[in-house]
């Protein structure tokens, strides 16, 4: 028996739900085109930072001025160049360049600061060719004057006016921090988003003890880490008229198919290929195909949202009452 | 034909050409020329063709002297070769262009003309390197002007293909390599209808080729050598006419004609000016106004001055002259008369023609300014019956009285002229702004443009002065306004150390950038400047510009603010086209850093003009504030009467009779100029210190001090005194405190950075933490001035190896004129907390001579008992001979000394004769109890009646131990002074190196060394090194006796304190390599410690010590300080511009770069294990040095 493992997810017809997440491996197109060989259906690039383009370019500015026109032996300290790469062009050139080394489609990723800046480097990555956007909206709310509901506002309003500009479909990539997500998935997607992806893994800084430091510490993800989109997206699909990719935690096989039954079109992945490599996508479809196989599933979509609140037979579980449940099971 | 107006400095200019009409360019950084060596990288980087279509080759070599060499061997294998070069440079060229000449060899040098290194160096213009080179052969073409320079350039090239003779093109350093002027551009198609490609066929077909094999360079003896060298007289006899010929060929081309010797004046003249160079600009326009008011004066302006062609020089000299005076821009001490003079003497004597009076003169020396008044003395002396010969002019002479007086008022500018001054500070980008406005005005008016900028000599916080002149005719004024229509003062704190209105013309406009609005700025100025403003009527406008750049994201960069200011309020342009023209600039200039500064800048402007406001002068004079005096009253006279005058920017004002003749100046003197330059200090906070010393340890400026004392001294201090019990096993019940002096401090932070104690309840907050200086100066001024009365540590009672105890240490090295953050000065000034009372100290030149020796203040100091290092800077190359020469004389002097103190024992004792003899002097004890019995010895000498007694006493001091530090920089220590460093390092001699290696050229600006590592960017190797960093090290480690350490105080401040005193107690040669974080790496120096870290976890820098006495114990010598590299170098590389900018720029270039990198750092340190892991069990092997020249 064949599995069919094909999805949609944007609109866009993929052969299975494995798609390469933002990692080294999506920034060249060397390892792209490793990561197509091996099967995932689709590769997400990394995201421009607008506020990183604007950091680079005043600090090269900084940099280049230090000690300057200052002392007379010393106009300036280095050498002249008529060019550097500190606009939007080489995350451009990279995409455009993954994009003609492979077939499967490429995702552009963006994370603005400014109104302006959203827009245009959105429509940049339209028409360097990208088949979809993801808008990868990072904003940590420190401010105690600024309420929820500014600040989702503020991000439909942002969502409204890229969907505006730009033709391709908008998946937009959140954090869990959320105090009501399905209301506000539901205008995001009003707003124009063709699909949510459940959950930004931010990069929690750590503590160094012997230096008194706060530092950035990346982790890769573990499996037990997609509990929590498993359950938003479990909640919402067929609540909110949206496509779901699961992003975190997802290592294997079995975790995509749970993330299919919750919901997901697509499960996206990072951490599991810079551990393994590339070519682990290839494993984990066959464990997909073993299992489907073994459990006589035909295709994924029979299976999308099998496992999702309105599927199963309790509800309840994905709500309070589940966590009542485990206290007590010991 | 269209030839387009551009508006750059002599050195563009002539870089252009040179460019363009060669194939090898062999180059090496020296101020002024640098920039035509850069310009000639960068562009042939770009890929710039010559005329031929194909790019120049351009390489640099490891001195002026080694470029030369290769241009030699260049021509002599028919490439058209070329290099740049001043002043010592120019020195090192002369062999070889003896031999090029001698060899007719047809090539240009382009050289910034600048004075040389005599009782002092300077980095200014005058022709003292040219005139060293008159016998080469040479043929010598100078230029007037920016144009010029461009224009003669040409002709040199075309001139020296069929003459033969090679050309040195020369124009004034500063005044003309780094004038921004207006110019007409040739075009590619000039060069080509001037250049004869037969005549470079020619050239090359003479170059050597084994296919038509000939030798050149034999050896002549007495029978032929002489008849040899007299063959190239025709080709001498011939070249005059050959220039003419260009330059009239040049004139049908372009339209602008030159004479080997252009008169300009009545053709009636009796009073006649000989000159060359800008000054003979200056001279000419003077003599133009004066003869429009009926002077019958002249001027020849020499352009060719070598081959002289008497012929061509008595033809445009007016019959009806009756006294000629020649201008000299150098000296020849001891000569009959300056060179110039001699050849005008010679050329009057051997005409058949007139025989009028000649008198000659000195001028210009160093960049000294050279203006239409002193060139209105000269005429008016001429006049005179009894001319004054051998004269000076622009300096008062009382000494010798050689002196022309001049009225500094007599003014010959255009009133259409307008003028203008911009005080600036160097970090505030007003010099690179100006350059723009000068661009503007220069190529979007039809004004004629110019721009010359006055720099400091310090490297933090430096004033800028920039002057600008436009106007209707062409500006051929290469001197400073001194009477402008705008002034406009950047920074409101200059009011308080300057006389910022002497330059404003009465009813001209004030601009002040001042954080006092309209209504209130007022009050807030000095009486002087109010006085200043009131008197001569001036316009005043004020902005705050720091808040419009703080709004815009701008930072300190005030610059394109105070421009809008300027074309604003001088009308120049109209407003909008103004505002349009600077956003052009804007875009132009930083348009590929990104969009960002762009959009800022635009904001910075778009935001300005609401913000400018003229101010309601007021009639009356209201303030109580005066102008701070530049050194307090209670300095030394010396330091009152002539270093106050420099720092005040009079020094033009001192006679000859204020300075040492000798070149020689007290030390100590950094403590009377109190720049107040900052505007954050540190702040101690004694509950969380741990009086670890390390904030002291790396203070590049030593303006961080602790004492430890005796409770008993809390009295008296001040209210806001801070102490805390000493923290010293070695003193019980002591007090402890760390100050800072709050206007030597230049902020750089580097403290808080290295300080390791935090608050435990707020991380943040640390021992020392950075505080606005304005509020709390006063006060830590009176806490400095207490803690400098306090007594010095007494040196025998601690032992000085730890980074703590060495704090202890007076700093004998202070305020110094570096870099905010410096990572040099921080080394010396260990070593002058160690040994300062004790070295001498041969320094080679570069930063470290700059900061450490430029005039006004020296930065090296002495202690209470009045020791401390001597100083001496001699060359850039010839440093670690320099050192080896002193070390020498202590050796001999020791040696006669040891001999004599026997012959006296039964007069001064026998005891004390022994143990002065046999002093152990390892300790401060041990040195202090020596300096005792020297001073006994002296005492009982005094009383013997004997030569032999003066003798020894004027010998006496060098018993007690003495070091010689020898300290330098990379380009020093690796390049040009590496075989120097290496000889004497082989001599096995008690001399100590210090290479503070901050792996370019830093003090002209980070040229590349052989220094710079693999993948760094570095001016000369602007497309990244691609080789990798000599291992300078292991070079001298090979010697076996050399004691070697490679150091770096941000990884481990305690292993530098141990190199420095294994140093110190090795008996021989030892080198210490320091890393050296550097202005020229590209980021802020706050963060230079954690790159030195970074730089040895990367396994970039790793740390060692190689004691060659280890050997003797059956030890292995080397001993690696650091622990496996456990970072990528990029890791440590990329947070350093001079290597993200390659990747910001050619990433796949970089990437390669960068992988070589990290092979080389790999591959380096599996090197350095081998050798540590190596079993040295035969203590017979020695160290391989047999002990000759060890002494004491």
């Amino acid at each position: 028996m064949m599995v069919d493992l094909s999805t949609t997810y944007l609109g866009l017809k993929l052969k299975n739900p494995v798609v390469a997440s933002s990692s080294p491996l999506t920034q060249k197109s060397e390892t792209a085109q490793a990561l197509e060989a091996a099967g995932v259906s689709a590769i997400i690039m990394h995201s421009l930072f607008e506020e990183q383009i604007i950091r680079e370019s005043l600090k090269l500015h900084e940099d280049l001025s230090r000690g300057s026109e200052s002392f007379a032996e010393a106009l300036d300290y280095l050498p002249t160049y008529g060019q550097y790469s500190v606009g939007p062009e080489t995350y451009l050139e990279a995409l455009r360049k993954i994009k003609r080394s492979v077939n499967i489609p490429v995702f552009g990723s963006l994370n603005g600061v400014s109104t302006g800046g959203w827009i245009d480097y959105a429509q940049k990555i339209q028409d360097a060719g990208a088949d979809a956007l993801e808008l990868n909206i990072y904003y940590l709310a420190t401010d105690p004057d600024l309420t929820s509901s500014e600040l989702e506002e503020a991000y439909i309003t942002l969502v409204s006016d890229i969907r505006k500009r730009v033709s391709i479909p908008i998946a937009v990539k959140l954090s869990p921090f959320f105090t009501a997500l399905p209301n506000f998935a539901r205008r995001l997607a009003e707003a124009g988003a063709d699909g949510l992806v459940l959950f930004n893994r931010f990069y929690q800084p750590d503590f160094d003890l012997e230096t008194l430091e706060v530092t950035p510490n990346l982790v890769l993800s573990h499996s037990n880490e997609m509990r929590l989109p498993l359950r938003w997206i479990a909640i919402l699909y067929g609540r909110v008229a949206v496509d779901f990719a699961m992003t975190g935690g997802v290592h294997s096989g079995l975790d995509v198919i749970k993330a299919v039954m919750a919901g997901a079109c697509v499960t996206t992945i990072a951490s599991e290929f810079l551990q393994k490599g590339a070519g682990r996508a290839a494993g984990i479809l066959e464990e997909m195909n073993a299992w489907m196989e073994e459990k006589e599933y035909t295709s994924v979509m029979q299976m999308k949202g099998s496992m999702s609140q309105k599927a199963v037979a309790e509800p309840a579980s994905f709500e309070r009452a589940n966590y009542m449940k485990v206290l007590s099971s010991y | 034909m269209k030839r387009p107006l551009v508006t750059l400095d002599g050195n563009e200019a002539t870089a252009y050409v040179a460019h363009k009409l060669s194939e090898v360019i062999a180059i090496y950084p020296i101020t002024p020329s640098s920039p035509m060596g850069e310009f000639a990288d960068e562009w042939s980087a770009q890929r710039r063709t010559n005329i031929w279509g194909t790019v120049p080759m351009v390489i640099e070599m490891q001195s002026e002297g080694g470029a030369a060499g290769a241009v030699h061997g260049a021509l002599q294998t028919g490439s058209l070769a070329t290099t740049f070069t001043a002043s010592q440079g120019l020195l090192l060229m002369i062999p070889n262009m003896y031999k090029i000449a001698g060899e007719l060899t047809s090539t240009v040098f382009h050289v910034s003309a600048r004075s040389l290194a005599a009782q002092a160096l300077s980095i200014f213009g005058d022709h003292s390197d040219v005139m060293a080179t008159r016998s080469t052969g040479f043929a010598l073409l100078a230029s007037s002007s920016v144009q010029e320079a461009q224009d003669m350039a040409l002709i040199a090239h075309a001139s020296t293909l069929e003459a033969r003779v090679p050309f040195l093109h020369f124009f004034d350093g500063f005044r003309t390599s780094h004038e921004v002027n207006k110019i007409e551009q040739l075009v590619e198609d000039d060069l080509r209808a001037m250049i004869d490609d037969h005549l470079v066929q020619a050239h090359r077909a003479r170059g050597l080729s084994p296919d038509r094999p000939v030798l050149r360079g034999t050896a002549q003896n007495p029978d032929v050598y002489f008849q040899a060298r007299e063959t190239v007289n025709p080709y001498y006899q011939a070249c005059p006419e050959i220039v003419q010929k260009y330059m009239d060929k040049f004139a049908a081309l372009v339209g602008r004609q030159y004479r080997l010797f252009d008169y300009i004046g009545a053709p009636d003249a009796e009073r006649v000016i000989i000159a060359m160079g800008s000054g003979a600009e200056t001279a000419g326009e003077t003599a133009k106004y004066l003869m429009e008011k009926g002077e019958k004066v002249g001027v020849v302006k020499v352009h060719l001055y070598r081959p002289f062609s008497v012929k061509h020089f008595l033809q445009v000299l007016p019959e009806t002259v009756r006294t000629i005076a020649v201008l000299d821009r150098t000296k020849e001490p001891g000569a009959a008369g300056e060179p110039l003079y001699q050849d005008v003497v010679t050329a009057i004597a051997e005409g058949n023609g007139i025989k009028p009076r000649v008198i000659g003169g000195r001028y210009g020396l160093s960049s000294k300014e050279f203006t239409p008044a002193m060139v209105k003395a000269v005429f008016d002396e001429a006049a005179k019956a009894q001319p004054k010969n051998h004269f000076t002019v622009g300096i008062y002479d009382d000494v010798s009285n050689t002196s022309l007086d001049y009225d500094p008022a007599f003014d010959i500018e255009a009133p259409e002229t307008v003028r203008c001054i911009f005080w600036g500070l160097g970090s505030d980008g007003t010099v690179g702004a100006n350059k723009n406005s000068i661009k503007i005005i220069g190529e979007e008016t039809d004004n004629w443009a110019q721009g010359y900028f006055v720099y400091d000599s310090k490297k933090s916080g430096q004033v800028t002065l920039s002057h600008l002149r436009f106007g209707p005719k062409p500006i051929r004024a290469p001197y400073l306004i001194t009477q402008a229509q705008f002034v406009a003062c950047h920074q409101f704190s200059f009011l308080e150390r300057f006389d910022v209105l002497k330059y404003a013309m009465p009813g001209g406009v004030f601009l002040l950038n001042s954080i006092y609005g309209p209504d209130e700025v007022w009050d807030h100025l000095p009486i002087e400047t109010q006085k200043g403003i009131i008197e001569k009527k001036l316009r005043f406008y004020v902005i705050d510009a720091n808040e419009v750049a703080q709004k815009t994201g701008m930072g300190g960069r005030i610059n394109t603010i105070m421009q809008t200011c300027f074309f604003a309020i001088s009308g120049v342009l109209p407003r909008e086209q103004a505002i349009k023209e600077i956003k052009k600039a804007i875009e132009k200039t930083y348009g590929k850093r990104g969009e960002a500064v762009v959009q800022r800048n635009f904001e910075a402007v778009d935001r300005t003009l609401d913000n400018l406001f003229e101010v309601k002068v007021p009639d009356k004079i209201t303030s109580k504030l005066t102008r701070r005096q530049p050194v307090p009253e209670n300095a030394p006279e010396f330091v009152r009467n002539v270093l106050g005058k420099i720092i005040a920017g009079e020094g033009d004002s001192l006679p000859v009779s204020a300075f040492p003749a000798d070149g020689t100046f007290p030390t100590g003197t950094t403590q009377w100029e109190k720049r107040n330059i900052t505007l954050e200090i540190p702040v101690w906070e004694p509950d969380l210190c741990i009086q670890c010393g390390k904030c002291s340890f790396v203070c590049p400026h030593a303006v961080i001090r602790e004492k430890v004392y005796d409770p008993a001294y809390l009295e008296n201090a001040p209210a806001s005194w801070l102490s805390a019990d000493a923290r010293w096993k070695e003193f019980p019940g002591m007090k402890y405190s760390l100050v800072v002096s709050p206007e030597d401090c230049t902020g750089c932070g580097l403290c808080v950075e290295v300080c390791p104690a935090k608050d435990k309840s707020q991380v943040g907050r640390k021992a020392i933490n950075m505080a606005p200086q304005p509020p709390i100066r006063e006060r830590e001024n009176i806490n400095w001035q207490y803690f400098l009365t306090l007594p010095e540590a007494d040196r025998t009672q601690f032992s000085v190896k730890s980074v703590k105890n060495s704090q202890l240490l007076q700093p004998l090295f202070e305020f110094s004129g570096a870099c905010a953050g410096c990572g040099e000065t921080p080394y010396i000034k260990l070593l002058t907390q160690l040994f300062g009372d004790r070295m001498v100290v041969a320094n080679a030149t570069g930063c470290s001579s700059i900061y450490g020796g430029n005039l006004p203040t020296t930065p090296w100091s002495f202690n209470k008992e009045g020791r401390g290092p001597a100083w001496s800077n001699s060359l850039f190359e010839d440093n670690a001979e320099f050192g080896l020469g002193m070390r020498l004389t202590l050796d001999k002097q020791i040696e006669y000394a040891r001999e004599l103190l026997p012959q006296f024992s039964a007069q001064v004792g026998e005891d004390l004769v022994s143990n002065l003899l046999n002093a152990d002097q390892s300790s401060e004890t041990g040195i202090r109890q020596q300096r005792e019995r020297v001073t006994l010895l002296k005492q009982r000498l005094q009383t013997i009646n004997d030569p032999r007694a003066r003798d020894l006493l004027s010998l006496a001091d060098v018993l007690v131990r003495k070091s010689v530090w020898i300290i330098g920089g990379d380009g020093w220590a690796y390049d040009i002074g590496y075989g120097g460093l290496d000889h004497v390092l082989a001599s096995g001699r008690n001399v100590k190196i210090l290479v503070l290696d901050t792996e370019v050229y830093s003090n002209t600006g980070g040229q590349s060394s052989k220094s710079t590592p693999r993948a760094a960017v570095a001016k000369f190797a602007a497309q990244g090194k691609g080789t990798p960093k000599k291992d300078l090290g292991m070079i001298a480690m090979s010697y076996g006796y050399v004691y070697v350490a490679r150091i770096a105080m941000g990884a481990s401040d305690q292993q530098t304190l141990n190199a420095f005193l294994e140093a110190d107690a090795y008996d021989g040669p030892a080198l210490i390599i320091a890393y050296s974080h550097c202005i020229a790496h590209g980021y802020d120096l706050r963060k230079g410690l954690e790159q030195q870290k970074l730089a040895v976890e990367s396994g970039v820098w790793p740390l060692y010590r190689f004691n060659p006495a280890l050997i003797a114990e059956g030890k292995n010598p080397l001993l690696i300080d650091s622990k496996d590299p456990t970072l990528p170098v990029s890791k440590y590389a990329y947070n350093e511009t001079r290597y993200r900018m390659l990747l910001l720029s050619d990433e796949q270039r970089a990437e390669a770069l960068m992988q070589l990198a990290e092979k080389d750092a790999k591959s380096r340190w599996a090197m350095y294990r081998q050798m540590a892991a190596m079993h040295y069990n035969d203590p017979a092997s020695g160290n391989g040095k047999d002990g000759d020249g060890q002494h004491g």
